[in-house]
C-alpha cells in the first residue's frame, strides 16, 4: 500500500526586544544565571505584568509578513500549570482570541538541478500567537537548579496546518520561515541559543484517505536539518509498523539528531486542563488600522518576491538570484552595487562566487567586509571597460578584500591596468604570432578554428599578459581572414 | 479634653508638627511606647522596626528643619497590611508561607507614602493572603478588636483597623477585595475608604483577586481618609489596570463640595439579617442628611442577591491562579523530604497554606475547570456586569448610594466557625469591588453594647472627592470619631 504522510509543525520564535514581554529587565542570552531577573520574573509576592509594545509590534508584523489576519484587541489569557520552570505557575499566553489568524508560509522545493528553481507552494498557518518563555532546568545529579533569564522572554507560536507531506517541504517551511523572521528584524533565529525551536506532528494515512491517521509528536527538533531527518525518519517508522501490520499508538517521541534514533517519551498526553482565563491583570490593547498601517510600512521585501524581482528586473541567473535573496544585507549589498554602476550579472557574479568564497575563507561576516558595494561597482565598471582584465581582476579583488582599497587604486598600485594597447602594436604582436607559427597557420586555412589559439600565447606573451583577449581574438582573425 | 497624642489625627500632628511644638522622633517614640503597652493585647502587629521606624522619623526632622517638609503625611507613621510590600522588611500574607520571605522591594503605595514624608512602620495582621472577614484565619493568630478584646476588629484588614483605634498608629493601609477596609474599619469605629478600582497602583499588593483588589486607607477622620488618598492615588506605569486619572486635592475640594446630595437607599441592603441597632444607627444617618437638604430615594440593585455567589466564583479562580506562584521552589516555605518536584508541591503548599487559602484555591480551580468554565466563571462575569449595570442606572437618579457597612457589628472571636455563615459578613461591601465603585465607611454609632458601628457610602467611579465631602459632612456634625476604646 502507498502511505502519504501529513505533517503540521508548531515553531516557537523568540522575539528579539531589549527587555522582556511584561517586565522591564532585559532580554538576552548567555548571561550569567538569574541575572536578567526581576520582581515581575521571580514572581515574587505583589509583583505585576506590563505588556512591552515592542512585543507586540513583532508579532503583529510577522502576521504581516505572512499575510494573517490581525487580531482587533490583543488579549491576554493565563495557562495555569505547575513546572519549576514558570516562575508564577501560570504563563501568560493567548487561548481563544490569538493575535495573528490565517496566512501562510510560501515554501521552495528542491529542483530538478542545483540551478533549477524547485516547485514553490504555499503552507497555510492555523495561527501565531505571543505568550512568555519559561525559565531553563539544569539538572544534576543531587538537584536541579533553575535559571530564570530566559523566563519572561516574548516568545510567538506559530502553529501550521497538518499541511506538509514530505520532510523536504518541512524543511523548506523551516528555511522560508526563518528567514521571514530575520528579514522583519524579528528574531535572530539562531536555534542552538533556542531563538527558534519546532515540534512536529506527523501522521501516515493511504494515499486518497482524507481522514489523519495517529498523530505522534516529535519532540526536541533542534536543528532544521534534524527536524528533516527526524520526520523522514519517524515517517519510515509508521510505514513500517503498518506495513507489518501492526497499529500505531498516539504519543510523543525524541528524536536525537546525532544518533538518527527516536525513542517514545509518554504515550497519548494526559489530558493537561490549562484551566485558562482572561488575565486579569493586563488589559486588552486595542490594535487599530493607524498601527497596522506603521507597521505594514516596516515591513521588508520577502525572499521569494526578491528572488522574482531580481530575475525580473535584473535578469540575474537563478543560481546567483537563490545566493543572494536569502540573506537581506546580501541581497542588499548586491542592490547598492547595481545602483553605484556595476552591471547585475557581472555584480551579482563577484558576490555569490568570489565575495562570498573569501568571506568564508576568512570566516567573517559580511558585516565585517572590507569590500563594499562601491568596490564591486568599481570592479565591474573596471572589467567592462576593458581596463581590467579577468585574471588580472582576481588579483585586484583578493587585493581589495585584504586591504579595503579602491579597485582604481590597487589596479593603479599593481600595476594591473590593461595596456593602452596601440592598435598598430597589437597587430604587430599578432603579426609576428602569425609569423612563427606555420603549422597553427596551416591548421587553421585548413579549417581548425581552435588553431587560432597557438597564436595567442606567443601574443599574450609579447603583450606581457595586458592584451585584451578578445581584442587579440578579433585582430588575429582580421589579419588571418586575408592571408 | 485634649485627646492623647496616639489618638490626634494627622491633621492635628501635622499641625503640632509644623509649629515644631513636636518632633517626628517624639511622635514615633509615643506611638511605640503605645504599641508596646497594648499590642500584647490587641495583636495587631505581625512585626515592626523600629529602629528603621526611628530612623525615618530622624530624617523627617531633619528634612523639616531644613525646610524641606514633603506634604501633609510628613513625619506621619503609617501602618501597612501585612500584604503590601515594604524594601526590607517582612512580607508574611499572615501566612505559614511566607513566615521568612522579606521583600526585596517597595510596593508602589509604599513608595508614594515615603515621598509624602510619611513613616512606613509596623506589619499589620490580617487574614491569611486577605482571605476572610475576621482576621481569625491568620496563621499567626488572630487580632482582637479594641473595643471587646473577645471580639474580632473584622477583616480581612483587622489588624489595620485594630492598630488605628487602639492608637498604636496614625493611619494604615489595607486591601479591600470584598469589604476588607470598610468591615474592619466599620467594627473597629474607624473611617475605611476602597477608591474605585484602579485609582491607587496595586504593584506590591500580594494578589488575592486581581479584578477586585484595591488599596486604600484607614484613618480616624476623613479628612485624614482625604489626606492619604491624595498620597497613594494615581496612574502607576508598573500595573496595567491603573487609571490615569486626575488626582485633586481631596483635601481642598472637601470644603468646596458642600451637597446637597441625592443620596439613593438601595432596598436589598435593609433585609433579613440586619442587626437592628445597626440599622437604627443608619437610619438616623439617612435623617441627618434628609435634614442637611439632601434627596433621599429609595432605589433597587436588582442582582444584589447573586453578589456573593458571583464573587466567589470570580475571587476565588483569580485566587487560585495568583497563589500557585507559591510552591516553595524560590522562595517561602519549602517541605523537607519531599521525594519529588511534584511531591515538594503538594508538601510545601499542603504544609504552608491555612484551611480557608485551601479551600479557595481548590473552589477557584473548580470553577476554572475545562467543561466547568462557561458554567462558572464566565456566566459569573456576566452576571458581574449586571451588577455594575445596576449601580450605574442607580446613579442617574442619586449621586451616592448611603448602606450599613456590615450587618453586624464585631462579633465573637471564634462564634462563626461556619465559613458561609462568615461570608455573609460581606453582602453589602461586595457589590461595589464587583462594580468597580469607590466606598467609604464612617463610624455612625455604637451598639447599646457599645460597639462601633458603620456606614457605608459608595460613590461614582473616581468621585472619591463628592464621597469624601459627603461624609466629612456627617463627621463634622457627629463626634462618634472623637471617642476611643479604653485599653
Amino acid at each position: 500500500m502507498n502511505y502519504e504522510a501529513v505533517i503540521g509543525l508548531e515553531v516557537h520564535v523568540q522575539i528579539r526586544t531589549n527587555s522582556k514581554v511584561f517586565s522591564r529587565v532585559g532580554a538576552g542570552y548567555g548571561h550569567p544565571e538569574n541575572t536578567l531577573t526581576d520582581p515581575v520574573v521571580l514572581a515574587l509576592p505583589g509583583a505585576l505584568p506590563v505588556m512591552n509594545k515592542a512585543a507586540l509590534d513583532a508579532i503583529i508584523k510577522a502576521g504581516l509578513l505572512l499575510g494573517c489576519e490581525i487580531a482587533p484587541v490583543c488579549k491576554w489569557d493565563r495557562k495555569n500549570y505547575f513546572y519549576p520552570d514558570s516562575p508564577k505557575n501560570y504563563q501568560i499566553s493567548q487561548y481563544d482570541q490569538p493575535m495573528c489568524l490565517g496566512g501562510a508560509v510560501e515554501i521552495e522545493l528542491p529542483g530538478a538541478a542545483r540551478n533549477v528553481m524547485g516547485e514553490h507552494k504555499k503552507i497555510p498557518l492555523m495561527r501565531i500567537h505571543l505568550e512568555e518563555d519559561v525559565g531553563k532546568l539544569n539538572h544534576f545529579a543531587a538537584d536541579s537548579l533553575v535559571d530564570y533569564n530566559r523566563a519572561g522572554t516574548p516568545l510567538m507560536e506559530i502553529v501550521s496546518e497538518p499541511a506538509m507531506h514530505s520532510a523536504e517541504e518541512a524543511f523548506a517551511y523551516l528555511t522560508s520561515l526563518r528567514a521571514t523572521m530575520i528579514f522583519g528584524g524579528i528574531s535572530d533565529c539562531d536555534m542552538e541559543k533556542g531563538q527558534l525551536r519546532c515540534d512536529a506532528n506527523i501522521s501516515i494515512r493511504p494515499v486518497g484517505q482524507t481522514t489523519l491517521g495517529t498523530k505522534v509528536e516529535l519532540k526536541n527538533l533542534n536543528s532544521i536539518s534534524f527536524v528533516r531527518d527526524g520526520i523522514a525518519h519517524e515517517i519510515k517508522r509508521q510505514i513500517a509498523v503498518l506495513s507489518a501490520g501492526g497499529t500505531l499508538v498516539q504519543e510523543t517521541r525524541d528524536y536525537d539528531g546525532q544518533t538518527g534514533i527516536s525513542q517514545s517519551l509518554r504515550s497519548k498526553e494526559m489530558a493537561h486542563d490549562y484551566r485558562y482565563f482572561p488575565d486579569p491583570d493586563l488589559m486588552p490593547v486595542k490594535v487599530d488600522e493607524a498601527w497596522k498601517a506603521n507597521l505594514r510600512a516596516e515591513c521588508p521585501e520577502l525572499p521569494f518576491d526578491k528572488q522574482r524581482r531580481f530575475l525580473d528586473k535584473y535578469a540575474v541567473p537563478y543560481t546567483i538570484t537563490s545566493v543572494l535573496v536569502w540573506d537581506r544585507a546580501l541581497a542588499d549589498f548586491f542592490e547598492e552595487a547595481v545602483r553605484l554602476g556595476g552591471k547585475p550579472q557581472a555584480v551579482g557574479n563577484w558576490i555569490a562566487n568570489d565575495l562570498l568564497r573569501e568571506l568564508g575563507a576568512a570566516k567573517l561576516p559580511l558585516a565585517k567586509s572590507k569590500v563594499m558595494p562601491a568596490h564591486v561597482a568599481g570592479l565591474v565598471t573596471l572589467i567592462e571597460a576593458g581596463t581590467l582584465l579577468p585574471n588580472a581582476a582576481k588579483e585586484v579583488f583578493a587585493e581589495m578584500f585584504a586591504t579595503g582599497d579602491q579597485p582604481a587604486a590597487v589596479v593603479e598600485r599593481k600595476g594591473l591596468r590593461a595596456a593602452p594597447v596601440d592598435v598598430g602594436e597589437l597587430e604587430q604582436w599578432c603579426r609576428d604570432a602569425i609569423a612563427a607559427n606555420a603549422k597553427s597557420l596551416a591548421d587553421f586555412k585548413a579549417g581548425k578554428d581552435s588553431a587560432i589559439n597557438g597564436f595567442k600565447g606567443s601574443v599574450m606573451k609579447a603583450a606581457k599578459g595586458k592584451a585584451d583577449p578578445k581584442r587579440v581574438d578579433e585582430t588575429l582573425r582580421k589579419l588571418l581572414a586575408g592571408m | 479634653m485634649a485627646a492623647e497624642l496616639f489618638f490626634k489625627s494627622i491633621e492635628e500632628l501635622g499641625a503640632l508638627l509644623e509649629a515644631k511644638q513636636l518632633s517626628a522622633t517624639e511622635l514615633m517614640r509615643t506611638v511605640i511606647a503605645r504599641r508596646q503597652a497594648v499590642d500584647g493585647r490587641v495583636k495587631a502587629f505581625n512585626s515592626s522596626d523600629d529602629a528603621d521606624a526611628l530612623a525615618q522619623a530622624a530624617a523627617s526632622d531633619a528634612r523639616r528643619a531644613a525646610g524641606q517638609a514633603r506634604g501633609p503625611l510628613e513625619g506621619i507613621p503609617v501602618g501597612l497590611k501585612d500584604v503590601i510590600a515594604v524594601a526590607g522588611q517582612p512580607l508574611t500574607a499572615s501566612s505559614k508561607m511566607l513566615a521568612n520571605f522579606v521583600s526585596p522591594y517597595d510596593a508602589t503605595v509604599t513608595v508614594n507614602l515615603k515621598k509624602a514624608g510619611a513613616i512606613v512602620w509596623g506589619r499589620l495582621n490580617c487574614d491569611e493572603f486577605a482571605m476572610g472577614s475576621s482576621t481569625e484565619n491568620s496563621a499567626f493568630g488572630p487580632t482582637a478588636n479594641p473595643w471587646d478584646l473577645a471580639r474580632v476588629p473584622g477583616g480581612s484588614s483587622g489588624g489595620s483597623a485594630a492598630a488605628l483605634a487602639a492608637g498604636e498608629v496614625c493611619a494604615t493601609l489595607g486591601s479591600d477585595t470584598g469589604g476588607s477596609i470598610r468591615q474592619p474599619a466599620a467594627l473597629c469605629g474607624v473611617v475605611g475608604l476602597k477608591p474605585t478600582y484602579g485609582l491607587v497602583s496595586r504593584y506590591g499588593l500580594a494578589a488575592f483577586a486581581s479584578s477586585l483588589d484595591q488599596i486604600g486607607p484607614l484613618t480616624r477622620t476623613v479628612a485624614d481618609a482625604a489626606l492619604m488618598l491624595g498620597a497613594i492615588a494615581g496612574h502607576d506605569p508598573h500595573d496595567s489596570t491603573s487609571f490615569k486619572a486626575e488626582i485633586p486635592d481631596y483635601r481642598a475640594e472637601l470644603k468646596k463640595r458642600q451637597g446637597p446630595w441625592r443620596l439613593g437607599i438601595p432596598k436589598e441592603y435593609f433585609g433579613a439579617g440586619l442587626d437592628p441597632a445597626v440599622g437604627a444607627a443608619v437610619e438616623q444617618a439617612i435623617a441627618f442628611y434628609r435634614a442637611q437638604g439632601c434627596t433621599i430615594k429609595e432605589v433597587s440593585l436588582p442582582h444584589t442577591q447573586f453578589c456573593l455567589d458571583t464573587y466567589y466564583i470570580i475571587a476565588t479562580a483569580e485566587a487560585s491562579s495568583n497563589l500557585a506562584r507559591y510552591d516553595g521552589i524560590r522562595y517561602g516555605h519549602r517541605a523537607k523530604g519531599a521525594k519529588d518536584g511534584v511531591d515538594l508541591y503538594a508538601q510545601s503548599r499542603a504544609e504552608g497554606f491555612g484551611p480557608e487559602v485551601k479551600r479557595r484555591i481548590i473552589l477557584g480551580t473548580y470553577v476554572l475547570s475545562s467543561g466547568y468554565y462557561d458554567a462558572y466563571y464566565l456566566r459569573a462575569q456576566k452576571v458581574r456586569t449586571l451588577i455594575r449595570q445596576d449601580f450605574l442606572k442607580a446613579y442617574h437618579e442619586v449621586d451616592a448610594l448611603l448602606t450599613p457597612t456590615s450587618p453586624m457589628p464585631a462579633f465573637r472571636l471564634g462564634e462563626k466557625s461556619d465559613p458561609l455563615a462568615l461570608y455573609l459578613c460581606d453582602i453589602y461591601t461586595i457589590g461595589v469591588n464587583l462594580a468597580g465603585l469607590p466606598a467609604l465607611s464612617l463610624p455612625c454609632g455604637f451598639t447599646p453594647a457599645g460597639l462601633p458601628i458603620g456606614l457605608q457610602l459608595i460613590g461614582q467611579p473616581f468621585r472619591e472627592a463628592d464621597l469624601l465631602a459627603m461624609a466629612h459632612t456627617y463627621e463634622q456634625a457627629h463626634d462618634w470619631h472623637t471617642k476611643h476604646p479604653s485599653l
